[in-house]
């Protein structure tokens, strides 16, 4: 058996050593990005977009390891990015700001909610699963706003970043960049070496056809369950950087709308290849960022209030965008990126 | 004291579960029959109650807002069916989630540029204004009565469609076995197209009826949607009863319980707790009846797919 999975393998095993130059490319441009944003003079904003950028990558590439292998459409995955930045919030307002407690505090939460929600919700399949994920990520988002001790509705100002094993580094945004395209590497590190092992493979199997993994003697529910539970603690470290780059926690970071974006951030950017959701939460943030100011920029030949009214309804763009996205670009950024190599 | 207070809120939640059964009716339908996920039906439904803000500015009356509002919002689904969502029968849900998220976005951004970002306020119709006393010392809004009677007679006049028509007896087949009734030389785009357009008029009526006692804004629908999501997936993927059921528990469920929670904790806890906690269980109380209701039965009260 393992003789056919490695033959019927290589083929796309030689067309993914042929698209290795992409992450690298990646991960390059992450490292040389901080040089640019000192050039740049803007380096403040240009630093702070980009961590936001690496840390929505690693939430995205946390749910593409259980949507992209394992096809489980998790629709409550910001509950994770929820704990995580609580997890940083909470310590905090008692005086415990070591990252080396938060984090595996968080890990550990992150941990326990995924175990506890996942044995429940892997019990229904296909869009039921989607819908008891929700379920479950809306009752940490209103737990989160009736947390009046913890600002409630309103959420919580963090009065410092996390220390560092005692020192304040993480205060200077350079470090923090750093810090979190670590954590990005060694998640996507981590993540590639669980897809292609034993574990992966039978994940991928799941995938294509539970029953037929049951048959040969492999009990799913248990490796799709710790696929989420993995999934869940990576999003959990996503929402420590979240809440430490932005200073600040709130029942915002665990809103379904956000559970949504983080599906569309891997299926933009092409469902499994996990830098592909990195290269999709890339390209969903930039967009979001610039689109304003694309539109008032290529609109040069209209009058100026139609323009600012233009950019300010920037979302009437951005819409039927995502529509053409999902009609005419099948696969992702990545399928983008394959497909002349197909020919 | 208590008993009054019981009924009024048994009342407001029978009324938001039939406005919930509106939207959720549609849902179901177009989930069961064409499998086909649409995020955008809630904008349906707040679209719905744009049009009857418009069309009573327009008019002056409500009674012909809606008259007006209801073939414009058919109207109005059946263009988005023509336009987008017919191209994503065939995709898997995730481009189905994705494409109608992008609707989602592009009209909630599309009424405020069209009617601005504050809120609008619908006059209740002069004919069911004031209150009615349905109990000694127990005044209840008339326009109030009227939306859980006019909910009612939308849920029988579907009953008697979905069960006793032609129209309903393939809608019913589509939902258990769609390819089957194509196979069987039934027009299915047709009838995923009547299915639709009738769902899309369902939504926008109930938001023409909430309209006079909530604000008309942007984003209405989305947090109405996953409630609507949460209603079809108790009741059971593409069936009215079910949805019916449904949605009239999520209804009592969450008004009531938001109301009694903390009391009911108060006889556990201290007061101070209680109502904290209770403040803390009141909203997710729907979200573990649902996940609850899973974990018992994992496709719904009343599984159609087999």
């Amino acid at each position: 058996m393992t003789e056919l999975v490695e033959t019927s393998s290589a083929p796309a095993l030689s067309l993914g050593r042929r698209l290795e130059i992409v992450p690298i490319v990646l991960f390059a441009a992450f490292a040389a990005a901080p040089l640019l944003a000192m050039l740049s003079g803007a380096e403040g904003y240009v630093l702070s977009l980009l961590t936001r950028v690496m840390i929505f990558g690693i939430a995205a590439m946390s749910l593409d390891l259980i949507l992209g292998y394992g096809a489980l459409v998790s629709f409550g995955h910001a509950a994770f990015f929820g704990l995580g930045g609580y997890a940083v919030g909470i310590l905090a307002s008692h005086g415990i700001e070591e990252a080396l407690i938060q984090v595996p505090v968080a890990l550990a939460a992150s941990a326990l909610f995924a175990l506890v929600t996942g044995a429940i919700s892997l019990r229904t399949k296909g869009v039921y699963f989607i819908m008891i994920t929700l379920a479950f990520g809306q009752m940490l988002y209103f737990l989160a706003t009736s947390l009046a001790a913890y600002g409630g509705d309103d959420g919580m100002t963090l009065a410092s970043r996390s220390l560092l094993a005692g020192s304040t580094a993480l205060e200077n945004d350079f470090a923090l960049y750093g810090f979190c395209l670590l954590c990005l590497f060694g998640v996507y590190a981590f993540s590639r070496s669980l897809v292609v092992s034993r574990f992966g493979r039978v994940l991928r199997g799941t995938r294509e056809n539970a029953l037929r993994m049951e048959a040969i003697g492999f009990e799913p529910f248990r490796y799709q369950l710790t696929a989420y539970v993995i999934s869940g603690m990576m999003a959990g470290l996503a929402g420590c950087l979240l809440a430490n780059q932005a200073e600040f926690v709130s029942p915002a970071f665990m809103t379904w709308q956000r559970s949504g974006e983080l599906i569309f951030m891997v299926v933009l950017g092409g469902l499994g290849s996990l830098h592909g959701a990195i290269i999709g939460a890339a390209a969903f943030l930039l967009l979001e960022e610039f689109l304003p100011e694309i539109l008032h920029m290529t609109s040069f030949f209209l009058a100026e209030e139609t323009r600012s009214h233009l950019a300010e309804n920037w979302k009437m763009v951005f819409g039927p965008l995502l529509i053409l996205i999902v009609l005419f670009v099948r696969g992702g950024i990545m399928g983008l990126l394959r497909r002349p190599r197909h020919g | 004291m208590t008993a009054t207070l019981l009924f009024v809120q048994v009342l407001n939640g029978l009324q938001f579960g039939l406005i919930l059964f509106l939207i959720a009716a549609g849902l179901t339908l177009v989930f069961g029959v064409m499998d086909f996920i649409n995020l955008a039906h809630g904008v349906q439904y707040m679209v719905g109650a744009y049009l009857v803000a418009a069309f009573s500015a327009w008019t002056g009356s409500f009674g012909w807002a809606l008259l007006l509002a209801l073939p414009t919002a058919l109207a109005f689904g059946l263009l988005l069916e023509a336009l987008i969502f017919r191209h994503l029968y065939d995709r898997d849900h995730l481009d189905q989630v994705l494409a109608t998220f992008g609707v989602i976005l592009f009209l909630n951004q599309g009424v405020k540029f069209v009617w601005g970002a504050a809120p609008l306020s619908v006059p209740v119709p002069e004919l069911l204004a004031g209150s009615v006393e349905i109990a000694s010392g127990l005044l209840y809004p008339v326009y109030r009565l009227a939306i859980i009677a006019a909910g009612l007679a939308v849920a029988a006049v579907l009953y008697v469609l979905v069960n006793h028509t032609r129209v309903g007896m393939l809608v019913r087949a589509g939902a258990s076995n769609a390819p089957m009734v194509s196979a069987l030389g039934v027009n299915i785009q047709r009838l995923f197209m009547v299915v639709f357009g009738f769902g899309a008029m369902l939504a926008g009526f109930a938001g023409a009826m909430v309209a006079p006692i909530l604000s008309v804004e942007p984003g209405m629908g989305d947090n109405i949607l996953i409630l609507a999501f949460v209603v079809i997936v108790i009741g059971g993927i593409g069936s009215i009863r079910g949805a019916f059921l449904a949605a009239l528990l999520i209804g009592l469920v969450d008004t009531v319980g938001r109301t009694f929670a903390p009391n009911l904790l108060r006889l556990v806890l201290d007061p101070a707790a209680a109502s904290q906690t209770g403040r803390a269980v009141a909203p997710m109380l729907i979200y573990i009846f649902m996940a609850a209701v899973l974990f018992f039965r994992p496709s719904g009260l009343f599984p159609v797919k087999r």
